[in-house]
């Protein structure tokens, strides 16, 4: 139980790492020996091929899902099912979804304190306060008592962000974040991730938004099958890519 | 809908568009209009005009030509109240009292709070100590004496009070990632709904004590609960494991993300929606749960209708068996309309706006 409050992550201590991750489903091989170490505060966006295995890279993080070989280490406490440090690692770790996710039944108020009331035993005017002050910064304090049915995507999934930031983590996963929006509002949710990116947040953006991968990450991932097969910084991979691989799909969405 | 002038008016015009608009309208209508006036003076006839009141003895009925209400009026306590002994019947009447009064009290959304649980607890335990009795003075009377409202009312609350918590338990057990319990609640399940209702109380009430000690059996009332419980939360796990398969996965993952564990995803998350997304099959359960404690006579229980039948063989009187069935079916009709009722104001809620 102590495990999550015991982290104070050391300031050389990388944020995350990966020796030899694999995961299959089935006969598929969908991760096949990834390693990546992730410095604390770094922004990282990872593209590829759909099925290249970037989603499931990053919910083997948190543990949606679980990797079968190789180890993942996140602020210096071992990845795997056990209940003690799934905990551990979930309240480390936030995590925002393509398809939004909120929960239909509850406020947006009440989405955002679930996790603080609940997990973290906050008490409720506690998390509220905290709640309020996170949609006042992703910009929607006004919809806290509505469903998250009564939102436009844009909304919701700005929503969604502040949800996980409710639980302080000291990562955020995001999982192709704006692939689900209405074109018009993809900016709004990206303004909200910039805005993050820059308060020195250690983000992992499985995205194609490479406007985003320009102006924030430092670093990008190139992910074809299961593995990672090219890393460099955004301006060096858009303007020289090493791989045939990495051309034809810069090719593709630009 | 209608105009801001006139209102009345608009509805009028409406309603007759509607009864003569067309000639498929007019001819239902014409139908309709002449079965009603071929049936109505009829029922009116034998129900109110000749039927029989008061005094309420067998020579008002046998003067009257209409239905015989008099025997209802001079039965009632023996439909309602079946076999149990005459002057203390007034401990049936408060166990009804106590339970539908229960049951009004907790149909408002102010009532639902944990105490309510420890409400009905103690009802259900007052409900059979004054009907036991044998205790604090009251003479003992041994179940195969108790009869009609309050047996159905305690069946059917019991049945369906404790079989909803328990099918929702099962519902998660058979999608549980533990092979053992995920085997043990799917055959739980499958046993019991490829069984007739009728064999299972036979079961529970014939061949159970043939195979242990009646010493060591609960009495046969108590089977006869148990077996409908059983029965009836298999039935509501499928409803509810309905439910969870109708929910998207994103819910799941979104829950285990913020870290919540599995009770608490499944109390906070998973269980509010997939519920409200069954009411209206778990409503058809329910109601016919409600119907199905009436099988219980064939065990030699006296629920509302063999009471109602017992009433009738009374030779005074001419038998009249339908204004009983009648005045039995009214009462089923009350509680199965009034659960569906409820279950309506349920769902709007779930459907409802935040507030």
């Amino acid at each position: 139980m102590t495990v999550a409050a015991t982290i104070t992550p050391a300031p050389g201590q990388p944020a995350i790492t990966m020796t030899g991750v694999t995961k299959n489903y089935g006969s598929f091989q969908a991760l096949r020996g990834v390693d990546l170490a992730v410095a604390r505060g770094e922004r990282i966006v990872i593209c590829g091929p759909s099925g290249s295995g970037k989603s499931t890279l990053i919910r083997c993080i948190n543990q949606l899902e679980q990797h079968e070989g190789g180890r993942i280490v996140v602020n210096g406490v071992e990845v795997g099912p056990e209940p003690k440090q799934l905990e551990a690692i979930r309240t480390q770790v936030g995590m925002v979804f393509q398809s939004f996710n909120l929960f239909p039944h509850l406020t947006i108020l009440e989405n955002c304190i679930l996790g603080p009331t609940w997990v973290k035993k906050l008490p409720r005017a506690e998390a509220e306060a905290k709640a309020m002050a996170l949609l006042e910064r992703v910009k929607i304090p006004d919809q806290a008592h509505k469903r998250p049915g009564q939102l436009s995507g844009g909304q919701q999934q700005r929503v969604a962000i502040a949800r996980a930031l409710c639980m302080e983590p000291s990562i955020m996963l995001f999982d192709e974040p704006t692939s689900a929006l209405d074109p018009e509002m993809v900016k709004e949710v990206l303004d909200v991730m910039l805005e993050l990116a820059g308060d020195g947040m250690t983000m992992l953006v499985v995205t194609h938004e490479m406007g985003f991968a320009r102006q924030a990450a430092d670093r990008v991932i190139f992910m074809d099958q299961g593995q990672i097969i090219e890393q460099a910084t955004p301006q060096s991979f858009f303007a020289n890519p090493q791989h045939e691989r990495a051309r034809l799909f810069l090719s593709q969405i630009l | 809908m209608a105009t801001t002038a006139m209102p009345g008016r608009g509805r009028a015009t409406g309603l007759a568009r509607s009864l003569f608009g067309s000639p498929l309208n007019f001819a239902v209508t014409a139908g309709f209009a002449l079965l009603l006036w071929a049936t109505l003076p009829f029922v009116v006839r034998w129900a109110i005009l000749d039927a029989a009141f008061l005094p309420a003895v067998p020579e008002t009925c046998r003067a009257a030509g209409g239905a015989c209400w008099s025997f209802i009026i001079a039965k009632h306590s023996q439909i309602l109240f079946g076999i149990y002994p005459y002057d203390e019947r007034w401990r049936p009447m408060i166990v009804c009292l106590l339970l539908l009064g229960l049951l009004i009290h907790s149909v408002r959304p102010q009532a639902w709070r944990p105490s309510l649980a420890i409400w009905w607890l103690g009802a259900l335990a007052a409900s059979w100590l004054l009907l036991a009795g044998g205790m604090f003075g009251l003479i003992e009377v041994t179940a195969d004496k108790w009869g009609g409202l309050p047996v159905t009312l305690i069946l059917t609350v019991v049945a369906i009070g404790f079989g909803f918590p328990t099918g929702v338990l099962l519902a998660l057990a058979r999608r549980s990632d533990l092979p053992v319990i995920r085997l043990l609640a799917t055959l739980f399940i499958e046993v019991t709904r490829a069984l007739p209702l009728l064999s299972i109380l036979f079961i529970a009430s014939i061949m159970l004590p043939l195979l242990v000690p009646e010493a060591f059996l609960p009495d046969k009332f108590m089977r006869a609960l148990i077996a409908l419980y059983l029965f009836a939360s298999a039935y509501m796990a499928e409803v509810v494991r309905g439910g969870l398969q109708a929910l998207p996965r994103g819910q799941d993952e979104a829950a285990d993300a913020l870290g919540l564990n599995y009770w608490q995803k499944q109390r906070l998350i998973i269980l509010p929606q997939a519920v409200a997304l069954v009411i209206p099959a778990l409503t058809n359960t329910v109601i016919v749960m409600i119907k199905n404690t009436s099988l219980v006579l064939v065990v030699g229980l006296f629920d509302l209708i063999s009471s109602g039948k017992a009433a009738l063989a009374d030779p005074e009187w001419r038998s009249p068996s339908v204004e009983v069935y009648l005045f039995i079916t009214a009462i089923y009709f009350v509680l199965c309309f009034g659960f569906s009722r409820f279950a309506d104001s349920l769902e709007r809620r779930a459907k409802g706006p935040a507030t």
